[in-house]
């Protein structure tokens, strides 16, 4: 009798259990309040204090209170993952081509940048180092990277926009002070060449720097290093080269899915929200470059003075930085073939 | 017995047909579906996908550590059997309860906890450290946690087989004047290789397609500590998708032989013993 | 003696049928042959490597767990929306699978221990293949089989359902991931036990599910529990092949041992060892459960029906 209504009771669970994982898979009209942002890797923390904010902000408005999901992971794998089904209502990615990508397959509306002030930009940002305590191998500037006794640990270029922004950071530094693009790719090839471990993410490099403590210096975005420092408790520190390249993360409304979903709304106003001085504050007090120009002031002290290069100084677009450095064969490809043992 | 059963007992061509179903969608379809991806790379590009320098490192690092860690597990694992199945002591019954918590226990955890446990300031670390031996993160700690994860499959196959002997056999051996260690040599030996084998082959399979605990504790550098698993998973990110089934490809080709090898291991081991 | 990948304590459960006093005998026969410092030694040594290997990690996790205290860890736990959705999926998953395994288990067995046929030992080959297979692996042929790659995840996204990156993805996973457990485990024990009380049933006139349900099942009841703990310890603890289909979605497609790595990625190492803590705790359950079950299993393989 008791192991009938044992058997009876697992087999409603199951049932239950079945019909709500069925039914998980609908690609469902939800609640036009339900957000999903898919975001780049090291914006966790921000997006974590922003989304609550924006709750509260939307809730006053329009008395509803909005739910936000995040999805992180390395920016062109994210692009990729939205192209491939992964239902976003925002991304608010790592570099133009990957959310480009996403206009190409069809998922968001052509002219997207013009959409939101700034070219679609709430806050910029650029690459950074950070070394051991007290900088044992003296390490300011980029040409240190080529010391051949010191290994680099940054995210793969294919996967990771902070992959990408170090490379161009990398190849900036040289061709901007006079260097030749010969020079450029030796000294590239140098450094790739000195990187033990490419993670697929920015996060997972900061892990890989900071809690399995490899490699001599970390390049990484400004924000993601004083968060890794903070963290570190005194055993890193962050070093400012003097020039570095600027780092621009798009965000933009992915239109397919709000549209189905019925999302546009939220979504719209939630993209608007990061322009206003309450989200401009706290994505400066998170180490990111605010775009708005009051509050940029008034947090200037957050923010040590460097030059930095946009990726017009580097080619003539993004299609042509594509095609130069990322593309199937092309710089990247080439230097990095030749990994050799260490 | 065949044709009888079919007659009297109902259910054959029910049963038959459900389990072929359900293995054809869930298992071979999706193998196929792998295969099927890396066929669209020509030879070359097929060779060029799975015969990197790195992915060398990797095939070759994820052999090795296989190898060691199932090597220990055998000598370990044998005798931690003996001693279970010949002596009695203290917490006995607790111990070898213990022994089957790495087949419970979620890779995740193991491979976590053990990364935590042998990094320079861990419990267990700080004494590796003296010594030069650089705990997690290191071709150390992959062959660490693999012990881990094989450590019950030799106990658990030598002990039946040792429970079996018959202490008969050992007193005549006694009475016919060979000494302990001849005994153990010429006797009980023999008569545990067998299982110690199939337990070896065993914890070397589960340790080559190991994933969940190694990726914790690897520092994932290229050459050094990348396993064959990450590749794949890189190449997944990047969605290279085609040179992904590539490699995978490879690796499925790899644990077939194996699993045969085991199938045919364990149909010798039951002859042996009959 | 069948010896089964995984999971071999249940063949050295049966056969371990000797009555207690005449294990205990033999014991002290022979522990009065090997030398006291052999004895000492291996004990010694034993001991030793298990407490290192095994008890030493179990220990860690949880004191890692409560290293900021009770209610640090009941927050970390309870608090976080996040984590208890994983749990919840991971509750909602892990059986599901186990269950559909179960079904097909019972079917394999019953096919492939009653009846001969051409083909047989290559059923039960195949049958065992998920268990080489790498978990990554696992988890990418099933993105190449549903992900908008393919003609099948085109088809079912322009119909308005989803595989990867949600849930059921996530429970294909799992099956295929523990899919030989409770077969290989049923095998042996129905082969053990012999068709003679199905075949005296149907002589009896019973039909073909009168037969299944009040003589098969109960016969293989304890071999059917073992299996299935065994099958749910593993599918809850998967990593691998769950982390390639998910999509990595915080509070939707987030299982336990994902929702560790993410803790440790966002610096939260004190909660992911909470989370780490619960599933500890469940494989603990499992273990106990395991030695319960053994004991029962033993006397099914030996006196089939009681």
């Amino acid at each position: 009798m008791l192991y009938r209504l044992l058997f009876l009771l697992i087999v409603v669970y199951l049932i239950s259990a079945a019909v709500w994982v069925v039914r998980a898979g609908i690609v469902r009209d939800g609640n036009p309040n339900d957000l999903l942002n898919v975001a780049c890797d090291p914006t966790r923390e921000l997006w974590r204090e922003l989304n609550a904010n924006f709750q509260e902000h939307r809730e006053q408005r329009t008395g509803k209170r909005p739910s936000i999901r995040q999805s992180h992971g390395g920016s062109s794998s994210q692009a990729r993952a939205v192209i491939d089904g992964l239902d976003g209502d925002v991304v608010t990615l790592a570099m133009f081509p990957d959310t480009d990508a996403i206009r190409k397959a069809g998922l968001i509306a052509p002219n997207w940048q013009a959409q939101l002030p700034n070219r679609s930009l709430p806050f910029v940002s650029t690459i950074v180092f950070v070394v051991r305590k007290e900088n044992p191998k003296n390490i300011r500037d980029w040409c240190d990277l080529a010391r051949p006794d010191i290994a680099t640990i940054t995210p793969n270029p294919k996967t990771s926009g902070n992959g990408k922004w170090s490379f161009l950071a990398l190849w900036g530094a040289v061709t901007q002070r006079g260097g030749s693009d010969d020079d450029a790719i030796e000294y590239v090839r140098k450094v790739y060449s000195q990187t033990p471990v490419l993670d697929t993410s920015a996060r997972a490099s900061t892990m890989t720097f900071a809690q399995k403590k490899i490699g001599d210096v970390h390049l990484t975005w400004e924000n993601e290093a004083h968060l890794e420092v903070q963290e570190a408790g005194g055993a890193l520190e962050i070093v400012y080269p003097p020039i570095s390249v600027l780092a621009e993360p798009h965000v933009a409304v992915v239109d397919r899915v709000v549209d189905r979903k019925g999302t546009r709304a939220t979504a719209e106003a939630y993209l608007k929200y990061l322009y206003t001085e309450e989200a401009q504050e706290i994505i400066a007090s998170h180490h990111y470059r605010p775009t708005n120009a009051d509050v940029a002031a008034r947090t200037a002290g957050l923010f040590p003075k460097i030059e930095l290069f946009p990726i017009t100084k580097l080619a003539k677009d993004w299609g042509e930085i594509q095609e130069r450095f990322f593309a199937e064969g092309a710089i990247y490809d080439r230097i990095s073939g030749s990994g050799v043992k260490r | 017995m065949s044709t009888l059963n079919r007659r009297v007992l109902p259910g054959f061509g029910l049963g038959l047909s459900t389990t072929i179903l359900y293995l054809s969608l869930l298992v071979l379809l999706p193998l196929a579906a792998c295969l099927w991806k890396a066929a669209e790379l020509s030879p070359a590009e097929f060779w060029a996908a799975v015969w990197t320098p790195r992915a060398v490192a990797a095939y070759k690092l994820t052999f090795v550590a296989s190898l060691l860690a199932a090597l220990v597990n055998v000598v370990v694992g044998s005798i931690v059997g003996w001693t279970l199945v010949r002596y009695d002591f203290p917490f006995k019954r607790l111990i070898d309860a213990l022994v089957d918590v790495p087949f419970a226990l979620p890779t995740a955890v193991a491979g976590l906890v053990y990364a935590s446990l042998y990094v320079s300031d861990g419990w267990l670390g700080q004494f590796l450290t003296p010594l030069g031996i650089q705990g997690a993160y290191s071709r150390f700690g992959i062959v660490l946690v693999l012990i881990f994860t094989g450590f019950p499959f030799v106990v658990r196959t030598i002990q039946p087989v040792l429970e079996d002997l018959d202490a008969e056999t050992e007193e005549a051996a006694a009475n016919l004047g060979a000494d302990r260690w001849q005994t153990f040599t010429r006797v009980i030996l023999p008569t545990i290789i067998p299982p110690a084998l199939t337990g070896f082959t065993l914890a070397f399979a589960r340790a080559i397609g190991e994933y969940g605990s190694v990726v914790f504790i690897s520092s994932n550098k290229q050459f050094e500590t990348e396993i064959a698993p990450m590749l794949i998973f890189a190449r997944l990110e990047a969605y290279e998708y085609r040179e992904a089934a590539a490699v995978a490809s490879v690796l499925l080709g790899f644990s077939f032989l194996m699993l045969i090898f085991i199938n045919v291991l364990e149909r010798w081991s039951q002859r042996h013993e009959n | 003696m069948r010896i089964d990948a995984e999971f071999v304590g249940a063949a050295s459960v049966s056969d371990r049928s000797n009555t207690p006093s005449l294990a205990d005998a033999r014991g002290s026969v022979r522990s009065r042959t090997d030398p006291a410092w052999v004895r000492y030694s291996l004990i010694g040594f034993t001991v030793g490597t298990v407490a290192l290997l095994i008890l030493v990690p179990l220990i860690s996790v949880f004191a890692q767990a409560f290293s900021k205290g009770m209610l640090a860890y009941w927050k970390s736990l309870a608090d976080d929306s996040d984590t208890m959705h994983s749990m919840f999926l991971t509750l909602m998953v892990a059986p599901l699978a186990v269950a559909i395994n179960t079904v097909f288990g019972i079917a394999a067995a019953y096919s492939i221990a009653r009846f001969r046929f051409p083909g047989r030992a290559i059923l039960t080959t195949l049958i065992d293949l998920p268990f080489s297979v790498s978990p990554v692996v696992a988890g990418l042929i099933f993105v190449l089989l549903f992900g908008l790659q393919s003609t099948a995840g085109t088809w079912l996204k322009a119909h308005g359902y989803q595989i990867i990156f949600a849930p059921p993805g996530l429970v294909l996973a799992t099956a295929f991931v523990t899919f030989p457990f409770v077969a290989r485990e049923l095998i042996p024990v129905m082969e053990s036990q012999g068709a003679d009380e199905e075949i005296a049933a149907r002589s009896m006139g019973a039909n073909g599910w009168q037969m299944f349900w009040r003589i098969t099942v109960p016969n293989i009841k304890w071999g059917l529990i073992y299996g299935v703990i065994l099958c749910n310890a593993r599918a809850m603890g998967e990593f691998g092949a769950i982390f390639v289909v998910s999509g990595r979605i915080g509070g939707a497609t987030d299982t336990m041992p994902l929702r560790v790595e993410k803790l440790i990625q966002e610096y939260n190492q004190q909660a992911a060892f909470a989370v780490a803590s619960v599933l500890t705790l469940l494989s603990l359950i499992t273990l106990l459960l395991k030695v319960v079950v053994e004991r029962k299993l033993r006397a099914e393989k030996t006196r089939p029906g009681d």
